[in-house]
């Protein structure tokens, strides 16, 4: 699949010489959803503004469509939306005059037919004439992917997109998200919750501090780095482990009953086989057995603060 | 060019100023008004005629000036300042749009909205006196000049405003005097000669003197020198916005 935005070597520095990015570079590939994941001020929002010219950047080139997004800025313009992370919209006006206002902007000549369809489909139809002011908070966020997509965009960047917003709306827009990805749009998002990055994402890249630390596919970033633990739950309650499953590290929990038994993916230095046969060698009888996958939320964690370490250390 | 978005923007400015119609219309009006019974009425019961004018109507030149240099600047200023405070900017900047571009849009708007109230006070200025228009089209070239003038100078205050206060010091502290000492309800003629080549530094009076002339063909100073400070005021805003444009237009950091 051809990349839709590579961004080579970029740099930002704020007037208070602040370093925001620092040599980023990152390839997006057509068609998929990409997560930005980082903590508070590690550099998600500078990025996706200097690719949407929102904000200038100081080296290094981004490319959309394998066209400068500088010398291009017209064509590459056109083809991109941003829903930024505030609600950022002009209270007074009505929600039919902002989203049509955002398509001529665009160079777009009206098209009531896909507003109205747009619209529709992100269900603010029946408030097309109601000013933005007398909208919720949910519904303004709904607004702003309205006037993002009013142009027709092929790449979209979200930034927080369901930044407070309630659990009901984060999975009304997670299907949005989805619908739009079917429909052909590149989406880039960036998110404080982890959780929607594993529902939505094909490739996930960590920022921190300016730098991107990691890129990977979901699934295989969760593999590589994620952890798993296996409980088994036992008839009878014992004292200590010992005899053959001493050699698992195995914790016992309050009960007595449970005993679990952390182990990497990856490493392949657990055979599960083996370890239940020595269960049964030992003479325990297993009454359920339990695994848990770590998250993206806990590699996520874990990859930020053995990068802070490594800078502590720099 | 960005035609769509020019209008885009055109558009939505407008509507702006058609939603708040009455404010935007009944201001310059009641002003107009009170002018006429202060300056025309009592003043102008004593300063009878200047320049074989009648007093009443002399001033109109100068009140219409007045008003399309606070209106242009106000709003262009508000106009290009009210998405830098709400953040609504982002969108214009993400957009395929040239700065120039960007500032037709903002700029004809504001300029449009000031004609549209130059001629609003025009027409109310007939109910109180005879308004002569000698030359029409030359009283058209130094309004829509202006307008565009002034407009682009709001623009810039709007990229530089740090706050609602920053729009309104330039238009409080400094039009606004150099409106009123410019020749706006008098010919400098009637100054001692010391405060008649003090008043010959301040711009505003060649462009004042030189919309007077479209009107009854008195001046103050020369139709060629206003004709080239105006148009010396206008490029040096247009080098200003570029400048500040090429440097990232203060807002894109």
């Amino acid at each position: 699949m051809k990349n839709i935005l590579e961004i080579n070597n970029v740099t930002k520095f704020y007037k208070n010489s602040v370093k925001a990015l620092e040599n980023v570079n990152l390839n997006i590939k057509e068609g998929e959803i990409f997560a930005l994941l980082g903590p508070n001020g590690a550099g998600k929002s500078t990025l996706i503004n200097s690719i949407c010219g929102i904000v200038n950047f100081n080296t290094g080139t981004i490319k959309i469509n394998n066209m400068d997004i500088i010398k291009n800025y017209r064509t590459t313009r056109k083809i991109t939306g941003i829903v930024p992370q505030e609600l950022n919209l002009e209270s007074f006006e009505t929600v039919w005059n902002n989203v049509n206002y955002s398509r001529g902007l665009f160079g777009k000549k009206p098209d009531h037919n896909y507003i109205e369809k747009l619209l529709k489909q992100l269900s603010l139809w029946d408030k097309k004439d109601n000013k933005i002011k007398e909208l919720s908070g949910g519904m303004k966020r709904r607004v702003l992917i309205a006037k993002a997509l009013s142009h027709q965009p092929k790449l979209l960047f979200l930034d927080e997109p369901t930044a407070s917003v309630d659990v009901e709306l984060r999975k009304d827009m997670w299907d949005v998200v989805k619908k739009l990805n079917e429909d052909g749009v590149t989406i880039i998002l960036t998110t404080h919750y982890i959780e929607e990055a594993e529902e939505l994402s094909d490739r996930v890249a960590v920022i921190n501090d300016g730098k991107i630390i990691l890129v990977d596919e979901k699934d295989k970033l969760i593999k590589k780095l994620g952890e798993k633990t296996i409980k088994i739950e036992l008839f009878e309650p014992i004292e200590k482990i010992n005899g053959n499953l001493s050699k698992y590290n195995f914790t016992l929990d309050q009960t007595n009953k449970i005993i679990s038994h952390t182990y990497n993916l990856n490493s392949n230095t657990t055979d599960i086989t083996e370890l239940l046969n020595d269960v049964k060698k030992d003479g325990y009888e297993i009454k359920d057995i339990n695994t848990e996958q770590s998250s993206l939320e806990e590699i996520f964690i874990k990859l930020i603060k053995e990068n802070n370490n490594e800078l502590v250390r720099n | 060019m960005n035609w769509y978005g020019i209008k885009a923007i055109y558009i939505h400015e407008m509507e702006r100023f058609r939603r708040t119609l009455f404010q935007s219309l009944a201001s310059p009006i009641i002003t107009t008004s009170l002018y006429f019974v202060v300056f025309g009425s009592a003043i102008g019961s004593r300063i009878t005629e200047i320049d074989g004018i009648n007093y009443g109507s002399y001033i109109v030149p100068g009140m219409i000036m007045l008003t399309i240099l606070t209106q242009s600047i106000s709003n262009a200023s508000f106009a290009f300042y009210f998405p830098r405070f709400t953040n609504t900017i982002y969108e214009i900047l993400a957009a395929p749009l040239s700065s120039f571009e960007i500032v037709l849009g903002f700029v004809g708007a504001a300029a449009s909205k000031s004609l549209i109230i130059g001629c609003v006070i025009i027409l109310t200025a007939n109910f109180f006196v005879d308004v002569r228009i000698d030359h029409p089209l030359l009283m058209m070239f130094f309004l829509i000049l202006t307008s565009i003038t002034f407009a682009l100078f709001g623009f810039i205050i709007g990229m530089y405003a740090e706050g609602f206060e920053g729009l309104q010091i330039i238009p409080i502290l400094i039009i606004t005097p150099l409106v009123f000492l410019g020749g706006s309800f008098y010919s400098i003629n009637m100054l001692p000669e010391f405060w008649q080549k003090i008043s010959l530094l301040n711009p505003v009076l060649y462009l004042i003197s030189g919309f007077r002339y479209s009107f009854y063909e008195v001046s103050d100073v020369s139709l060629l020198t206003s004709t080239l400070t105006i148009l010396t005021i206008l490029i040096g805003c247009i080098i200003f916005i570029t400048y500040t444009f090429s440097k990232g237009y203060r807002i894109k950091d």
